[in-house]
């Protein structure tokens, strides 16, 4: 529950579907800008003000080469964000499958409750 | 029939997150669990070293409740609001502020119990005061794109691992 500034900027770079194929293609290793564009049907200037995006999430950075300039993954807030999901959903599904072993614990204090009540009944 | 177990998280509009879950028992049991301190102190965030230190409940309109979770290390970590309706095994409303929140105005939340062939389903909805309140929280894991978030994060890992 503790969403930093720097979770909020990583989930938001993350929440576009080409974005996330940039991280993808990033993964196996640095590409220039036309290399990324390449496999969408998108402007260069498209998908520049989509790796600006990710630059400014910290989630990619520009190598050196002043030329080519090509983007390389950070894998930091990745890690980060990562960590973060996990604990969130972990959170939830652990409570219900809590929840989940109670409810069977009711149900059987419910059953023995009923016949208790057949067998008194029938007294 | 909807299988039990499976947590599905959906964004129903653009101020709303919607949290829908089934359980293997009948809707009376099922709200007694999410409504009876003794019962809800046995599985809400109940984890990793974490127990609910106080768990109130004032289940009727205008009534208060507030849970407070304590982890391992003594930290602490509360919640209160107070119910808007109460329809006894069918529905809550309760309005929910964090005592660390990171969005602005209360929440209100809406939690609807529905049995079928003596399954439950939960759906608790969370209206944010605002869009902007609500996309401070979506950009969390909540939103509909974490299946894919999750994908692509586990790709990314897993050539990282192997670089």
């Amino acid at each position: 529950m503790y969403a930093t500034r720097r979770l909020d900027a990583t989930f938001a770079a993350l929440a576009d579907p080409t974005r996330r194929a940039i991280l993808a293609r990033l993964a196996s290793g640095e590409a220039s800008v036309t290399a990324l564009a390449e496999p969408f049907e998108m402007s260069q200037p498209a998908i520049s003000k989509h790796l600006k995006v990710l630059e400014a999430a910290g989630l990619i950075s520009s190598g050196r080469d002043a030329q080519r300039r090509p983007r390389k993954l950070e894998a930091r807030p990745l890690a980060e964000a990562n960590e973060w999901l996990e604990r969130y959903r972990e959170y939830w599904e652990e409570s219900f499958q809590r929840l989940d072993a109670l409810l069977e614990e009711l149900k059987t204090a419910d059953r023995k409750r009923k016949r208790s009540k057949r067998k008194g009944a029938r007294r | 029939m909807k299988d039990t177990g499976e947590l599905k998280i959906t964004t129903p509009s653009d101020r709303e997150i919607a949290m829908t879950r089934t359980f293997d028992a009948p809707r009376r049991l099922v709200y007694d669990a999410w409504t009876k301190p003794e019962l809800l102190k046995r599985w809400l965030g109940v984890r990793g070293g974490w127990s609910m230190a106080v768990c109130e409940v004032d289940l009727k309109v205008g009534g208060r409740y507030r849970y407070v979770w304590r982890g391992p290390t003594g930290k602490e970590m509360g919640i209160g609001g107070v119910f808007r309706e109460v329809v006894p095994g069918e529905r809550l409303v309760a309005t929910e502020k964090f005592d660390d929140a990171w969005y602005e105005g209360d929440a209100v939340d809406t939690t609807v119990f529905v049995e079928e062939g003596g399954r439950t389903t939960v759906t608790t909805t969370v209206l944010y005061s605002s869009k902007e309140a609500r996309d401070g929280v979506l950009q969390s894991p909540m939103e509909s794109g974490v299946a894919e978030s999750y994908d692509v994060l586990d790709e990314v890992l897993v050539s990282l691992r192997a670089a």
